[in-house]
């Protein structure tokens, strides 16, 4: 796909509004429809198009490896230290309650901030998958 | 009819997945079809044309008579079939399902998480714990197919070494 020309720009265009749509259903998913999962495999997809119509070389300069897996671990880790933060904080595991001083308000925060590690690890996940998929044919043939 | 060609076969269940998720649109679970459209019309064809990329996209005549499947898919789907004799009306507010804890969510949401997409309400606050554990199973996912996928070709001088 290197030599076609309206694919290439096409790629180029979509991906920073599919970056752009991915946080949008990540930060309003209190009030429509998704949330972390869905937003962390729009924000995958965006990198997987730039991977096809790139290759897997220039999508790796942006997102390594490392990185990328680094993320599906973190994002368990924001998910469950929000879950930790909340029992130090007087509250149960996950009780998002007394994350503010208006329950209602610390409802809110928690929300976003497990969605926010659901949104990393999914991202990171699938990127991953993508990069073995595409990376196993390369070398061993 | 059969497709003994996958590269077909990968096409038709990312279109199958897309129709799906029309239908949760149209049965009013916009979640479940945000789901749906974007990880089984999406992501899961990319990684079935990257595996097709990896082993070919024609699948080898099989070895035995369609029988035997057949048998099973018949007794399975009669099965299922039979099981939903005994199944509630599809779309009855009396169902059970719809008074257990479901009048509490639609009812209190609002004012004890106070915003408006119920479902959100329900998977990261009420369910929280859930879906920490479904987030884990993601990772987990990902572990085993580093682990199957991810091993580097050995150079020959290693392997003997092995051996």
């Amino acid at each position: 796909m290197r030599e076609q020309v309206i694919v290439r720009v096409g790629a180029k265009v979509l991906v920073p509004f599919i970056i752009l749509f991915g946080l949008y259903v990540h930060f309003h998913g209190d009030y429509s429809p998704g949330g972390g999962f869905q937003a962390g495999v729009i924000l995958a997809a965006a990198f997987v198009l730039y991977g096809l119509v790139y290759g897997l070389d220039a999508v790796q300069r942006v997102l390594p490896p490392a990185f990328v897996q680094a993320c599906a671990a973190l994002g368990v880790m924001v998910f469950a230290g929000v879950g930790v933060l909340t029992m130090f904080l007087g509250g149960n595991f996950l009780g998002y309650g007394v994350l503010a001083h208006d329950p209602e308000h610390g409802q809110h925060y928690g929300i976003i901030g497990v969605e926010a590690g659901v949104v990393i690890t999914v991202f990171g996940v699938m990127v991953s998958i993508f990069y073995l998929f595409a990376g196993r044919g390369r070398r061993s043939g | 009819m059969r497709i003994r060609n996958l590269f077909a076969v990968v096409m038709m269940a990312g279109i199958y997945s897309l129709l799906s998720a029309g239908l949760f649109t149209i049965m009013d679970a916009v979640d479940v079809a945000f789901t749906e459209a974007a990880v089984g019309a999406g992501i899961s064809t990319v990684l079935f044309l990257g595996a097709l990329a990896l082993v070919g996209h024609h699948e080898r005549k099989p070895g035995h008579t369609p029988l035997l499947p057949l048998i099973v898919v018949l007794v399975t789907g009669g099965a299922l079939v039979y099981g939903t004799m005994d199944m509630p009306p599809y779309g009855d507010p009396g169902n059970p399902v719809h008074h257990h804890v479901a009048d509490h969510y639609l009812e209190e949401s609002p004012h004890e998480i106070g915003i408006p997409n119920i479902v959100t309400a329900v998977l990261a606050s009420y369910r929280g714990y859930d879906t920490m554990g479904e987030t884990t199973v993601v990772f987990t996912a990902a572990v085993a197919v580093m682990l199957l996928l991810a091993r580097r070709p050995r150079r020959p001088e290693e392997e003997e070494d092995e051996a």
